[in-house]
């Protein structure tokens, strides 16, 4: 097992993506001294915007959806997953933390990736909270706070330098926080800024462009790998035109069925509402070749609650993230009984 | 009369002469063998230093720092400004000949393709990566590090042998390290914008290391040593192909004269030959390769033992057929063959159909031959002697080495001729006068044999009084440079300055041993800090110094280097060095430092501390009586617990010394010995061919009365003096061809010079050695003739040639 699988073994077992447990039964629940989500506790800011070392894994994940002076369409994504071996930090190459960075850009026939891998210890990459700060190699998210940040990256063909700016407070997904996942009862921690205005620059290929659009940040962390078969996850963060914004996810079993779902409905004033299981809906209704393997890229999705029935429908069919953890992430639009953007993040379509 | 009858006709020869069959294929083999063993040892060697270092870096570019390490930082710094290089970090664990190259890598960021990056993490992260850590290794490997204070080894099939790897971070500690890297992997993939590599990290250029390239040079010397040796060997053998074809087509003349009157073509003739003697070279070249296999897998765990504790290049003593090799193999037989019979093929395609079969004919032709290779050795020898004023580099010494043997070898026949001309004046009675004039016209003859044995014997002389000379040298340079009774490792620095005060209160001397390695102009060398103590006033083999050297030294003010810094670095005393830290110090003195190539600079012990803070401060001298040197070990033991296996004294260490330089020379002594042997095979051969030439002229001597005993005794006793000659010519050659190798050939390989001494004895086991293998090679032929029915010496009379 190479690093890189194995570091993916890890982010997964967050989600239980893998086609089987068993693949995971040497790391069992709870083990190693890693610590457990809990019910009782309450996010603090700005320390929960740096790492959790108590934890196994932990990411800082923004997607935006962009437009230019043309009126052309884009997409970013900017991501920083941290990992450790055991719950602890330490100094030089003997910590046990570990972190990847993703990032891509994507544009209506064009989806550019990098990858970045880092060890803890030695300064190549990390996060404070404030002023805030997270970096890998030389991709940065920087600002006075986590609601005023600069964000750069770049591969060997793109790069893009975005300022972000968020008025709204930090949304709580399930229960103030603290996130189920599956029918058993396994969460992490998980917050979002549905709510960033962004301007700045990419660079492209064809030159650069100027964007202006909104950002979603989404901040997660737990230990667990999750129980049962379950084959991946489709997840959905979606800002509407209405200014209410949805996270919306379910998880796939083997046959690609929902094997549980959950929702928070964000009001443009801020207001959460959380749904329980079953409450939000997604079916593919189109499915294309992407990178060898068939990946849904319109779907129907649902919150009756909200009265929502629409069609989600990619700016780019092949979104795919060829990283040595390959998965589906690009950008939306949404019509239907509501209207708007979004991202679409896909696992496990193998 | 068609192919095939013919080439039956040709084969029925060797049934009836089965062991002329065996020489020729013998002989063939022996030369191949040789020839491909050697090469099979130095491809073995390439092929690891290839391997070890794709194993890190593949053939990317990568940054380093000339003469020094990384600092971290600088890795994490460029990193962190978009430059998208991976960490390494090498050095050697194990120690002597046991040494192993470790390499420390990021698996996170190593190149994807290259074997570490596979390999780190194979066996799980967090085992590889937190403390103890883990080291991954060929089995062989594996097994060589067996008993090391290390991380557990994880031993893998699919790993270059040689090298080990572990995570950076285990590695730095394990080498000492911490914080320092060895260079930077580029990789292929960069962002679209990186500042300029002068802005971030001003001291570090960006270089291909061509490992194999960078190894193959600095061993250059010993493989090609080792060539030299194979072709000699191959020269030699093929003597004894050339012999034993003469021989074979000497004796099928009447059956040449008979196809050929029959009706065959010259060309099918030639024809039928060419293709019996390439079955021979078939036939003889893989039965050479297997030899050839074989003594390269005897030799290869010395050879690999000797470039890893000399020069420390990671190389395993096991051998892998490569393909390439066996074709080698059979293309050299077939060259061999070819050269070898391509004078008899000549001969038989010109040979006129109705020519009598006169086989002295063939032995005879030399003689117009000796004045040219007198005139070609000549011009041999001068080109020898310009080379030894105008050549530089190993290729040059070894092309000296080359021309002077050739020049000697195609010498021997002239001189051998004079002198038995001059004996021949001398003699009293009409026997001997025969004796030395038969014996002069049997020369040509026998001239290819003898030129063999001269080679051999020479080679002979010049190596072994250079590794003779090494060793009387080598040892009288322990005696100085081992000073100390009791050698001492502590565990820590703590415990070794607890040592010192403990052994300073029993009134006995401590010296530091102290060392720090580091880059010196570019390459690996180390520097030492040493006490001022009159041990080292006293005993410190200098070889060139200027006045009052260890007060400079002592003062900080100067430094020593060793030989082969100050050979390669043209330094002389009053020069300066640069140390990787602080001022440049002037070059005090130079001291001969034997058994190391690399460079070493000594200083004071306060110099040493002050520009290297860091230095571990756990070896030492101590100047005890050596009687009392066990007993102190053992009370030390008691006092502190330092283990026994951390101590030595002097009398061991020079043991291992020895030991160490004994099996340097272990291959060169075996390929020696077989050089030797092959000789005596063709002398053998030789006296072979003329035995069975020469009854038209023994046949009178044996008419007007000397019997056959007597005739046998006169034949074996040719042997022995022709022998006696070619040794004795063989000496002034053996011993040139030493001062090239301990004067121009060490000088180059290793930068030492060594002091030539004189072995008359060896000379003395030599010759005899020499004259009781001609001896045993005349001995058959000998009692051939005495056991020859006097009907076949009647017939000669009859017959009408």
């Amino acid at each position: 097992m190479n690093a890189r699988r194995w570091f993916i073994r890890l982010i997964l077992s967050l989600w239980a993506v893998s086609a089987s447990a068993q693949v995971f039964g040497s790391i069992g629940p709870s083990a190693d001294g890693f610590a457990q989500p809990d019910p009782a506790y309450r996010l603090s800011f700005p320390a929960d915007h740096g790492p959790h070392p108590a934890f196994r894994i932990e990411w800082w994940y923004v997607t935006a959806n962009l437009t230019d002076s043309d009126g052309r369409n884009y997409g970013i994504q900017w991501t920083l997953f941290r990992s450790a071996l055991a719950p602890e930090t330490g100094e030089g190459w003997s910590s046990p933390e570990v972190w990847m960075g993703h990032a891509a850009v994507t544009t209506p026939d064009l989806h550019l990736s990098e990858e970045r891998f880092a060890r803890g210890g030695i300064g190549q990459a990390g996060v404070k909270p404030e002023p805030f700060y997270a970096w890998i190699d030389e991709w940065r998210m920087e600002g006075p706070t986590l609601s005023t940040v600069r964000m750069t990256a770049q591969g060997s063909e793109f790069s893009y330098d975005l300022q972000l700016t968020a008025d709204m407070p930090f949304v709580m997904h399930g229960d103030a926080g603290y996130s189920v996942k599956t029918p058993d009862g396994q969460a992490s921690h998980y917050y979002s800024q549905p709510f960033y205005d962004v301007s700045g620059t990419l660079n492209l290929p064809d030159g650069p462009a100027e964007v202006t659009g909104t950002a979603w940040l989404d901040r997660e962390w737990s230990s667990d790998e999750l129980s049962g078969g379950f084959a991946g996850w489709d997840w959905f963060g979606l800002t509407l035109d209405g200014g209410e914004r949805l996270m919306g996810a379910r998880m796939r079993n083997a046959g690609g069925a929902t094997a549980f779902s959950a929702a928070t409905w964000i009001a443009s004033d801020g207001t959460v509402t959380a749904f329980p299981d079953g409450a939000f809906t997604a079916a593919p209704l189109e499915t294309t070749e992407v990178a060898g393997r068939e990946v849904p890229v319109r779907w129907r999705i649902a919150l009756p609650a909200r009265g929502l029935e629409a069609t989600v429908v990619a700016l780019n069919d092949h979104a795919w993230m060829d990283t040595s953890f390959s998965y589906w992430e690009g950008p939306v639009f949404v019509s239907g009984s509501h209207t708007g953007r979004g991202y679409l993040e896909m696992t496990g379509y193998e | 009369m068609s192919y095939s009858i013919t080439l039956g006709a040709l084969l029925s020869h060797w049934r009836v002469r089965p062991f002329q069959a065996l020489t020729l294929v013998l002989g063939l083999a022996l030369a191949t063998a040789l020839w491909s063993g050697v090469q099979a040892l130095n491809a073995e060697a390439r092929a690891s230093y290839a391997q070890a270092t794709s194993v890190v870096t593949g053939t990317r570019p990568v940054l380093v720092r000339e003469g020094g390490v990384i600092d971290e930082r600088e890795y994490v710094s460029l990193r962190r400004a978009g430059w998208q290089v991976s960490p390494v970090v090498e050095g050697w664990i194990g120690s002597g000949r046991s040494r192993v190259k470790l390499f420390g890598i990021d698996a996170l960021t190593a190149p994807r393709d290259t074997q570490a990056a596979t390999f780190a993490f194979s066996d799980g992260m967090a085992g590889t990566m937190l403390s103890p850590g883990r080291l991954f290794a060929s089995p062989v490997t594996a097994a060589r590090l067996a008993g090391e204070e290390l991380p557990p080894v994880h031993a893998s099939d699919a790993l270059a042998p040689g090298i080990a790897i572990a995570d950076i971070g285990i590695a730095q500690r394990l080498l000492g390290m911490e914080g320092q890297l060895s260079h930077l992997v580029i990789l292929e993939t960069q962002p679209m914008v990186r500042p300029p590599l002068a802005d971030l990290a001003p001291g570090l250029t960006q270089r291909k290391i061509d490992g194999a390239e960078d190894l193959a040079r600095l061993t250059d010397s010993f493989h090609l040593n080792l060539t030299a040796f194979g072709f000699l060997s191959f020269a030699v053998g093929l003597f004894i192909v050339n012999g034993a074809i003469g021989l074979a087509f000497e004796q099928r003349r009447p059956l040449f004269r008979t196809l050929r009157a029959l009706g065959v073509p010259g060309r099918t003739l030639t024809i039928a030959l060419a293709s019996e003697l390439l079955a021979f070279a078939l036939l003889a070249g893989c039965l050479g390769i297997v030899l050839g296999y074989l003594i390269a897998a005897a030799l290869l765990p010395d050879v690999a033992a000797t470039l890893r504790g000399l020069y420390g290049v990671p190389v395993e003593g096991t051998l892998t057929i490569r393909p390439a090799w066996w074709a080698a193999g059979l293309l050299i037989a077939m060259l061999g063959t070819a050269l070898a019979g391509a004078a008899a093929l000549w001969k038989t395609a010109r040979l006129p159909v109705l020519a009598p079969a006169r086989p002295r004919a063939w032995a005879m032709a030399g003689h117009t031959a000796e004045r040219a290779q007198a005139i070609a050795a000549l011009g041999l020898a001068a080109l020898a002697g310009a080379l030894v004023l105008l050549g530089s580099g190993l290729v040059a010494a070894f092309a000296m080495l080359g021309a002077l043997l050739i020049a000697a070898a195609l010498a021997l026949p002239p001189l051998l001729s004079r002198a038995l001309q001059l004996f021949a004046r001398g003699a009293k009675t009409a026997e001997s006068e025969w004796f030395w004039a038969d014996t002069r016209q049997q020369l040509p003859g026998l001239s290819l044999a003898l030129m063999a044995l001269l080679l051999a014997l020479a080679a002979n002389i010049g190596v072994g009084t250079m590794v003779s000379s090494f060793r009387l040298t080598f040892a009288g340079w322990l005696d100085q440079r081992l000073a100390s009774e009791l050698y001492i490792s502590t565990r820590t620095d703590a415990e070794g300055a607890a040592l010192t005060a403990w052994l300073e209160a029993r009134g006995l001397t401590v010296l530091p041993i102290w060392n720090v390695d580091a880059s010196i102009d570019g390459a690996p060398g180390t520097i030492y800090g040493v006490a001022d103590h009159a041990t080292y006033r006293d005993n410190w083999p200098l070889i060139d110094a200027s006045p009052d050297v260890w007060d400079k030294v002592a003062a900080g003010e100067a430094a020593l280097i060793n030989e082969q810094y100050a050979r390669r670095g043209a330094l002389r005393p009053g020069s300066t060095v640069t140390l990787p830290v602080g001022d440049p110090l002037e070059v005090a003195g130079i001291y001969s430092d034997y058994g190391n190539p690399e460079a070493q600079i000594l200083v004071s012990v306060a110099t040493l501390t002050e520009r290297f803070p860091g230095v571990e401060r756990q070896r030492f001298g101590v100047r005890v009586a050596q009687e009392d040197a066990n007993a102190l070990a053992k009370e030390i033991t008691d006092a502190f617990g330092i283990p026994p296996e951390n101590m030595t004294d002097q009398a061991s260490l020079k043991r291992f010394s020895i030991e160490v330089f004994e099996r340097t020379f272990t291959v060169t002594g075996a390929l020696n010995i077989l050089t030797l042997g092959v000789a005596g095979i063709a002398i053998l051969t030789s006296l072979l061919t003329l035995a069975t030439m020469r009854l038209p002229q023994l046949a009178p001597v044996w008419a007007v009365g000397l019997t056959r005993a007597r005739l046998a005794r006169l034949e074996l006793l040719r042997a022995l003096v022709l022998a006696a000659f070619t040794a004795i010519a063989a000496l002034p050659v053996g011993l040139t061809l030493a001062w090239i190798l301990l004067a121009v050939i060490n000088v180059e390989a290793f930068g030492w010079r060594l002091p030539m001494h004189l072995f008359p004895g060896d000379w003395i086991k030599l010759g005899l050695l020499a004259i009781l293998a001609a001896g045993l090679a005349g001995l058959w032929p000998a009692i051939k003739l005495a056991r020859l029915a006097p009907a076949d010496l009647v017939r000669v009379f009859s017959n009408e040639r």
